[in-house]
């Protein structure tokens, strides 16, 4: 198959890359550890009171998991526009290699470093005093390497398209603050008037955070959990249409 | 010049010496069919802004490139240059038109075309972070080459374009006629028979221009590539190519050698200053009935006109100046540049 064949071979230039920028690597391990140390605390008292079901970290690091899939995929397309900018994607499209390999391998390079991340995570939450199923973590991490695939199909994509960081930033940004804000990550939708729970019942991060704490609590059997499984995996599948569309747009 | 038995078989590197190119067939030569063979090439783009209306990039180019040549492609900026070039590397699909490169249909088997042919983009072909060796390597693997052989080849073409010892470098490390050389070594790493090179020394100081044409002339000598090149710099096409293909507003308007091309267009321009008026219109006279003549204008004692070729005419005029008694104390012969061809056959300058 040259398709994987190629993938891996993408892949493997461009983790090789991103292990070569060590300061890099250590920032992105550190955020996630950041939002547990200095965001954590605020939330115990804020889950005692509010509409949250389970413990504070229950439902908090659901939340962070989820976060870190979006925002880690996110911000990819910067990185595809500089390379294209020195050539290499262009080398790289006119040599035989699979049209679809030359962004999922650069994709499957971004879920690899999120995942690490959200494994620093989930390690670094156990010690705070996260108890959970194995089970439950392990389909946490899925869930986060199905959003990461997604964003990262995403923001490569609309990078390869405008090929300007100027258009990206404002599009990734106007993509992602509805996103957050409708999502029930940071404060529970049920504190909201209803006109906003309404709104953020469309936005499928909302289900998607809502299965991975019914996980996190240990209800593996709530239909939300398929739900969100299902909703992760649509995406997945939507973003790699629109990264190999996109791709396939350049020699149009 | 040489041609492979073989349509398609590669050429062999040997350890020690450099490159052993597969022995020469010149009956082959003769009845091969071109490297490239492009007709009626078109290229619209939608326009930005401007509803439904389509810029005509390239408007139908017929093209046909032989094995073993060194074919420059000239014009001025936004001619088409690009536009041809990165159809025929499959980057960009015609609107119109077909051709066949390295024997393999562009529009039925793109995939085929890329892996008979290298590229090299004026853009550049490695990130700034990378090494040298890792973006050899993964380059090549992408045509199936595997590692080790890889790593051979890769150091083999980098000693071929003086660039050995930078395979553990980065690439960002690199000066830019550096890193241009590098970006050959990966257009070549599957040696192809086909290479493409988009604007090869643009950004380059004089020295690295030097210097690279001579490593694009080594490559088509000593591996027997077909080297296909962009260009706007008339010094670049003239020294470097067989033959040149002009092209303006999406059309190929002239094509020959380089000399050819100046010949035809404009011929030389001889200038002669004489002692005396008398002398001069004596001269004129004279000069007018050289082969190819035009009529020679004359101020006061300078008369300047045009022949096809001035090194064979110039013994002639002044062997018969001096039977008709005239002594000419100054003689001139001006060969026309590229940019006079290309001023007669657009009425513009290429510079502009």
């Amino acid at each position: 198959m040259t398709f994987i064949r190629d993938t891996w071979i993408i892949f493997a230039r461009a983790m090789g890359l991103s292990l070569r920028q060590p300061l890099w690597v250590l920032i992105g391990l550190l955020q996630p550890i950041l939002y547990l140390t200095l965001f954590g605390p605020l939330l115990q008292t804020v889950a005692a009171t509010s509409g949250f079901q389970g413990d504070a970290w229950q439902v908090f690091v659901p939340g962070l998991l989820v976060q870190l899939g979006i925002f880690g995929g996110l911000f990819v397309g910067f990185g595809i526009i500089a390379e294209w900018r020195s050539g290499v994607i262009e080398r790289q499209l006119v040599s035989p290699a699979s049209r679809a390999a030359i962004i999922a391998g650069r994709t499957l390079r971004d879920v690899v470093v999120i995942v690490v991340q959200a494994s620093v995570l989930v390690g670094a939450a156990y010690f705070m005093g996260l108890r959970v199923p194995v089970g439950a973590l392990l389909i946490g991490l899925v869930l986060v390497a199905l959003l990461g695939a997604a964003f990262s199909f995403i923001s490569n994509a609309i990078g390869i398209a405008t090929k300007s960081e100027d258009a990206l930033a404002p599009m990734v940004n106007t993509l992602a603050l509805p996103i957050l804000l409708l999502s029930g990550i940071l404060l529970p939708m049920t504190l909201a008037p209803a006109w906003l729970q309404v709104l953020s019942n469309f936005n499928p991060f909302k289900h998607i955070v809502e299965a991975l704490r019914a996980v996190f609590r240990g209800d593996f059997g709530d239909p939300i959990v398929g739900i969100g499984l299902v909703l992760a995996v649509v995406l997945v599948v939507l973003g790699a249409w629109m990264g190999s569309r996109v791709l396939a747009a350049q020699t149009k | 010049m040489r041609l492979q038995s073989h349509p398609f078989e590669p050429i062999r590197c040997v350890p020690g010496g450099f490159f052993v190119v597969p022995h020469n067939d010149n009956e082959a030569q003769v009845t091969a069919p071109p490297i490239i063979e492009a007709r009626g090439l078109k290229r619209n783009f939608k326009a930005r802004g401007a509803k439904g209306k389509t810029i005509e990039a390239v408007r139908g180019i017929d093209l046909s490139v032989r094995e073993g040549e060194i074919v420059g492609f000239l014009g001025p900026n936004g001619a088409g240059k690009t536009t041809t070039l990165k159809m025929l590397c499959t980057l960009l699909t015609p609107t119109d038109g077909s051709a066949t490169v390295v024997g393999a249909d562009l529009r039925r088997d793109p995939v085929e075309v890329r892996r008979r042919i290298g590229y090299v983009s004026q853009a550049g072909s490695t990130s700034p972070e990378a090494k040298v060796g890792e973006e050899i390597v993964s380059h090549a693997r992408l045509y199936g080459i595997d590692k080790k052989v890889a790593i051979e080849r890769g150091k083999e073409l980098l000693t071929a374009l003086d660039l050995a010892d930078i395979w553990d470098r980065t690439c960002g490390s690199l000066s830019g006629g550096q890193r241009r050389r590098l970006d050959i070594v990966m257009g070549l790493i599957h040696r192809p028979r086909l290479v493409f090179l988009d604007e090869p020394s643009t950004g380059l100081d004089p020295q690295s221009r030097a210097n690279l044409w001579n490593h694009i002339r080594k490559l088509r000598d000593e591996l027997g590539t077909t080297v296909f090149l962009t260009t706007h710099y008339m010094d670049e096409a003239d020294s470097l190519s067989d033959r040149i293909l002009i092209i303006d507003h999406g059309v190929i308007v002239a094509e020959g050698t380089p000399a050819e091309l100046k010949k035809r267009v404009s011929g030389d321009t001889i200038t002669l200053t004489l002692r005396t008026e008398a002398d001069a219109a004596g001269s004129s006279a004279i000069a007018a009935r050289l082969p190819g003549a035009d009529a020679p204008v004359a101020e006061a004692n300078v008369v300047r006109f045009h022949v096809p070729d001035g090194a064979t005419a110039l013994p002639v005029l002044l062997g018969d100046l001096t039977k008709a008694g005239i002594d000419a104390i100054g003689v001139d012969v001006n060969r026309p540049t590229l940019d006079d061809v290309f001023l007669t056959l657009t009425g513009r300058s290429l510079r502009d």
